[in-house]
């Protein structure tokens, strides 16, 4: 079936996981991603796949544990407050270099917070977490057709670097209904030897763990696994990169706020304001190189995000400060609207000719 | 318009019931002098009949709705007030459920008295378009899930395959005939073909029923 159909994010979510192979699902429903579960309930029992509401979100994450232990593909999902109560799993899962797949559809917090959308959990997604040195591979789509490619590419990226991959979404990208075309997906193979099946007495055992009390052991898998990450890091980014050639503007935005960034920086080209926008479609690994190329010739970077100015930080670090970078964000559920995003853009425009 | 004094509008999750509703009860109004709309969705906290509220006060159409709906606060509730106007024999009454059998245990409260009234057409809504009710028979499953879950029969089928903002005539016409399929299958007639307002013209001279939507919300553009 490659024929298009019209579906929420999160059924977006759902259906490519199904498609890149993954039959079992853990989860504790949390509005608003509990359509990625209604979703998997529905079709996981009919291609007999496993479909578990757990009794906890801490009960899920350990569920995603064991069957990533067995080397299967496996994924949970949540919002905000529901995926703090797996950062414990998502280190042990670190700990222990399996591949897994979580789904963040953000809310706002901090706390139990809200219903409404948000972007306030990405220092959580991109710095830890959960305790101890670890990196998750951190995607952020910007459209329904987004939410499903992105699935796919975050269970092949998993598996290739074991690791665990996280859509960071939020409300609006989970909840909003666009076109979407579902190809039929090659599901690819990679090495799981080390996943522990039985041994039928053939092998030696495999153990999965995320104890080692031996400090020159630990400190040798941590080395291990951070070459891992810098291979992600020389591999994997993903940008998009949108009207930058001529730019002397550079909006930076993921997810919804990119969306809305788009519409603002149109109307600035249209009053023959030079500006473009750097999308990370990867927050980590982030695009690096291109904003500091971007440096080069844009005067002033605005970070659009719904929170309050977690991202700015890491454009920051990734232009050596080179440039000025300010804050254009909403918080608490609330979207910031194109016409805020234009305003910022017109008086960084006016500041830039200033100087 | 052919129709019985209590319209119930239920489908599959996301297909698009709500609007309709509210396009519907607008569209009685113009005849009749009561009309009230009753939001029983208890599955979705967004995309309610409230957020028609202004439209539905303007055009003299009672709204019946949760106190909580629209307020973000997340809990299955029903409107204390939803009996009302299913006993007020001179009111036109337009009944929003919730998606798929998880919805429509709302509407099973209703069924005895319903049942023994008599006088309801309910309405399956049809989106093709939808992952999992592209094809009449898994739409007919679906259709028999609700119908267990309220204990109410379906009386006609509302065709509305659409792809959202970016819907095409041809996408309509394109799934008419897989739509005539569940109405041989289910033996129940097509009622209206709904489409987008600006559509409904040219769609007029192509399908039955046609009826024009007016979109409840539009969030971003594409």
């Amino acid at each position: 079936m490659s024929e298009k159909v019209l579906m929420k994010g999160n059924e977006a979510i759902a259906e490519a996981a199904i498609r890149a192979g993954c039959r079992h699902y853990f989860g504790y429903p949390i509005t608003p991603q509990t359509e990625v579960a209604a979703y998997m309930a529905k079709r996981m029992p009919k291609i007999g796949g496993c479909f578990l509401q757990a009794e906890s979100e801490i009960a899920a994450i350990n569920m995603v544990y064991g069957v990533a232990g067995a080397g299967k593909r496996v994924m949970t999902s949540s919002s905000s407050p529901g995926i703090s109560l797996k950062s414990e799993g998502l280190s042990y899962l670190a700990g222990s270099d399996l591949p897994a797949f979580v789904v963040n559809v953000q809310r706002g917090g901090p706390g139990l917070g809200g219903i409404q959308p948000s972007q306030s959990d990405y220092f959580q997604a991109t710095k830890g977490g959960g305790h101890g040195d670890y990196k998750m591979i951190v995607l952020a789509p910007a459209s329904v057709q987004e939410m499903a490619s992105l699935t796919i590419k975050g269970f092949d990226l998993a598996d290739k670097y074991r690791m665990t991959a996280m859509i960071l979404a939020d409300g609006t990208m989970g909840q909003m209904m666009e076109p979407v075309e579902l190809g039929d997906v090659e599901v690819k193979e990679y090495d799981k030897s080390w996943a522990v099946t039985g041994t039928k007495c053939a092998r030696p055992h495999n153990i999965v763990n995320s104890l080692s009390l031996v400090p020159e052991e630990l400190e040798q898998l941590n080395f291990a696994r951070y070459e891992r990450y810098k291979a992600v890091e020389e591999n994997e980014v993903m940008y998009e990169s949108y009207l930058m050639d001529d730019a002397e503007i550079c909006v930076v935005a993921f997810g919804i706020s990119a969306r809305v960034s788009k519409n603002a920086i149109n109307e600035a080209r249209k009053n023959g304001i030079k500006v473009g926008m750097i999308r990370p479609i990867t927050l980590w690994p982030f695009p690096k190189a291109p904003l500091l190329a971007a440096a080069e010739h844009c005067h002033t970077f605005l970070s659009v995000e719904m929170n309050m100015g977690q991202m700015i930080e890491d454009i920051e670090l990734a232009i050596r400060c080179k440039r000025p970078v300010q804050l254009v964000n909403r918080v608490g559920g609330m979207i910031p609207s194109p016409e805020q995003v234009l305003q910022a853009i017109e008086e960084a425009d006016k500041g830039g000719k200033a100087s | 318009m052919q129709h019985k004094r209590i319209s119930i509008f239920c489908g599959h999750y996301g297909s698009g019931k709500t609007n309709i509703a509210v396009n519907f009860a607008l569209e009685l109004r113009k005849t009749h002098d009561r009309v009230s709309i009753i939001d029983l969705d208890i599955v979705n906290p967004y995309f309610r009949t409230k957020d028609s509220q202004q439209e539905l006060d303007a055009a003299g159409v009672e709204l019946i709705s949760s106190d909580y709906a629209g307020s973000n606060l997340d809990i299955p509730a029903l409107p204390a007030a939803m009996m009302r106007p299913i006993a007020e024999q001179d009111t036109q009454v337009v009944m929003d459920i919730g998606g798929d059998d998880q919805g429509a245990v709302a509407l099973g409260r209703f069924a005895d008295q319903l049942n023994a009234e008599g006088g309801y057409d309910m309405f399956f809504v049809l989106n093709l378009y939808r992952p999992l009710t592209q094809t009449a028979e898994d739409a007919l499953a679906v259709m028999r899930e609700i119908e267990a879950a309220c204990g109410l029969r379906f009386t006609a089928i509302v065709h509305n395959s659409n792809l959202g903002a970016l819907t095409t005539l041809q996408d309509i016409l394109d799934k008419h005939r897989e739509a005539q399929k569940l109405c041989a299958l289910s033996g129940l007639p097509l009622q209206l073909t709904t489409v987008r307002e600006d559509l409904a013209p040219q769609a007029a001279a192509l399908l039955p029923g046609v009826f024009g939507l007016r979109l409840q919300k539009q969030l971003f553009q594409p």
